[in-house]
């Protein structure tokens, strides 16, 4: 990888090294599932619902196509330029309006830029990789009003993940402008349902690129599938399925395929959740008579029972640390989350406002807790709870609002939610500004999952 | 001896027309012989309420036809209304050995997936528990929860809550 000019970023060049990483293990995640054989599931299309006023201006210029491969239809400089105006914080220009089109630092005249009144503009190309194998993508992040230039990367890409490389791009840019990394280059898992209660009804759970694109089906089943839940380094996915007539807990790996059942003991095996070192899985099993959180060891086989209560207690969440479990539990009463260590020890509750707060996912380091949410009327919405100023925010304005899931780097969280009678995702930013929808062409869409960051 | 034959063949002919006048005069008016009785075991009407006889299970007029025990919002406790539906089907698998049942237990669609898994497990496990109560051999019984994934009734409203509340008795073998 070469790094050509660093003026401001410093961390650029330990970022940079850790995506040669990312990128080797993305090409070999792409694989097995392109080699699934079974038919592509409907595209989700996403909608900004609401932006921010005063999102920044920006401009990404059309790469310049220097590679002997065939130029795809989306270019680079598209996908960033959707990416960034999706996050509801930037204000991409149109390419119609660019009376310029510079692709290397020199070409740019920063007064046209000025004059067009954008505070950013991204430039670049696209090469055939100095070694043959794959493409490589140039670009050149510049502070129109400085002259500047704030990033400047050469980002290898494997054959064919063009999109992926240009998301990288936009998780660079992200930060180097936000200050959070992006989460663009990230994946989401959801659940499709059609023919919804007829006689050819299917569920597929399926795993697609975080803007939509490339959706892949991972499992399909006449049964529910419910629940997935990705591993931390995105190659796994844990689900429930009761392909066999009753709940079972299985893990299936992205990449070979593979799929073992890890949980079929008697009544529900439900709720997994990675922990943070990923050898573990916390699950809730009703085999003692009521659901208990219990942690599974996918190494060695054993069992460790958490909670021993009468109560339903599932959804269990890892903190960051891998030292706690956040967890519903309705011991006193009904649904609130609760917390305890990863022993079962320390046992608290965590949210006392309105009558039902369950489903916590948790984002930005285990401060903010996104819930499932509902203060007594019928309505069930996304609310954050804020764990340093132990405050509730109601974010979503559904009313069967359900399955939140943060991003990886806590700006905006997934959900699912109702609209006409079907299941829809929806994301919000953790500040509420921010609306989007993810609409597919057909099915009911739920069960949404937001995989980490893949490195 | 001449004579006497021919005093015997007019007895015989007399007797001949004798019965033929009565087989001719008798015939319409002789009565159907009666059917023979029904063997007492095709006479037995089906008692809606013998709540051990199978056919019960498929009889419209018999609570054994009735699967479904319904729950309020976040309950799980069986109404009285429902407790001679869970009572029927304790005597027909009491008094049916080979007799297997899956209880179903499913919710509304509202709150989460997860906990409406333990919740229907909750309303499937309220009816083992009385069938149990009432002597039926607890192996016989098996609980399943579906949470809200397999609802009968998809309208967000309080008609079609009702309905997917429900612990629903599936036999897989009578």
């Amino acid at each position: 990888m070469r790094v050509f000019l660093n003026e401001r970023l410093n961390s650029s060049s330990a970022s940079t090294a850790s995506a040669w990483r990312g990128l080797l293990t993305l090409a070999l995640l792409a694989l097995p599932l392109l080699a699934l054989p079974l038919l592509a599931p409907a595209q989700l299309r996403i909608e900004i619902v609401d932006g921010v006023e005063g999102a920044m201006p920006i401009a990404v210029v059309p790469f310049a196509w220097e590679s002997e491969m065939p130029q795809p239809a989306s270019g680079v400089a598209d996908i960033v330029s959707a990416n960034l105006r999706r996050s509801g914080l930037f204000e991409p220009m149109a390419q119609a309006q660019m009376v310029e089109r510079p692709t290397r630092p020199p070409e740019v005249r920063f007064g046209t830029w000025r004059l067009l009144r954008v505070d950013h503009l991204i430039i670049g190309r696209v090469l055939d990789a100095p070694d043959g194998i794959g493409q490589e993508i140039e670009y050149h992040l510049l502070d129109v009003h400085s002259g500047r230039i704030l990033l400047s990367q050469a980002l290898p890409v494997a054959p064919g993940d063009l999109r992926f490389g240009a998301h990288r791009v936009s998780d660079a840019i992200y930060e180097a402008l936000i200050g959070i990394p992006g989460a663009f280059a990230t994946r989401i898992a959801y659940v499709v349902v059609t023919d919804i209660g007829g006689p050819d009804e299917l569920f597929e759970l399926v795993v697609a690129d975080a803007d939509g694109y490339n959706p892949q089906t991972v499992v399909r089943n006449t049964q529910p599938l419910l629940s997935p839940a990705w591993s931390p380094d995105g190659r796994r996915l844990a689900y429930v399925s009761f392909a066999t007539g009753r709940s079972n807990v299985v893990v299936q790996d992205l990449f070979t395929g593979q799929t073992d059942i890890v949980s079929s003991s008697r009544g529900i095996n439900g709720a997994p959740a990675w922990s943070p070192d990923g050898r573990r899985l916390a699950v809730s099993l009703s085999e003692g008579g009521s659901p208990d959180i219990w942690v599974l060891d996918l190494e060695n086989g054993r069992r460790q029972q958490l909670t021993h209560h009468w109560s339903i207690n599932t959804e269990p969440e890892w903190s960051t640390d891998g030292r706690r479990i956040f967890f519903t539990s309705d011991r006193a009463g009904r649904p609130q989350i609760h917390v305890m260590n990863a022993d079962g020890s320390n046992l608290e509750r965590v949210t006392f406002e309105g009558r039902f707060n369950a489903r916590p996912s948790i984002g930005m380091e285990d401060r903010f807790l996104a819930v499932i949410h509902s203060d007594g009327n019928n309505d069930f919405r996304i609310a954050i709870y804020d764990r340093e100023n132990e405050r509730l925010r109601v974010l979503s304005n559904g009313r069967l609002d359900e399955s939140p899931s943060f991003a990886p780097n806590g700006s905006m969280v997934l959900y699912a939610a109702r609209e006409n009678g079907r299941g829809v995702l929806a994301a919000v930013s953790a500040d509420g500004r921010i609306r989007q929808r993810l609409v597919a062409s057909e099915g009911d869409v739920r069960e949404p999952a937001w995989s980490p960051i893949i490195r | 001896m001449k004579t006497a034959l021919r005093f015997t063949a007019l007895l015989m002919l007399v007797a001949f027309l004798a019965a033929c006048a009565r087989d001719v005069r008798e015939e319409p008016t002789a009565p159907e012989p009666p059917p023979p009785p029904p063997p007492p075991v095709e006479v037995d009407r089906l008692d809606p309420r013998d709540f051990t006889d199978p056919r019960n299970l498929d009889n419209p007029d018999s609570l054994l036809n009735q699967r479904n025990v319904y729950f309020e919002f976040d309950r799980s406790n069986v109404r009285a209304q429902y407790m001679p539906i869970v009572e029927a089907h304790a005597a027909f698998i009491r008094a049916n050995p080979s007799a297997r049942v899956i209880l179903e237990g499913h919710t509304d669609e509202r709150g989460s997936r997860e906990y409406n898994l333990g919740l229907g497990e909750r309303r499937g496990t309220s009816v083992r528990d009385l069938m149990v109560g009432a002597g039926v051999p607890a192996r016989q019984l098996e609980v399943v929860s579906f949470g809200e994934e397999r609802p009968v009734c998809r309208e967000s409203n309080e008609d079609c809550w009702q309905r997917n509340r429900r612990t629903t008795i599936v036999y897989t073998a009578r």
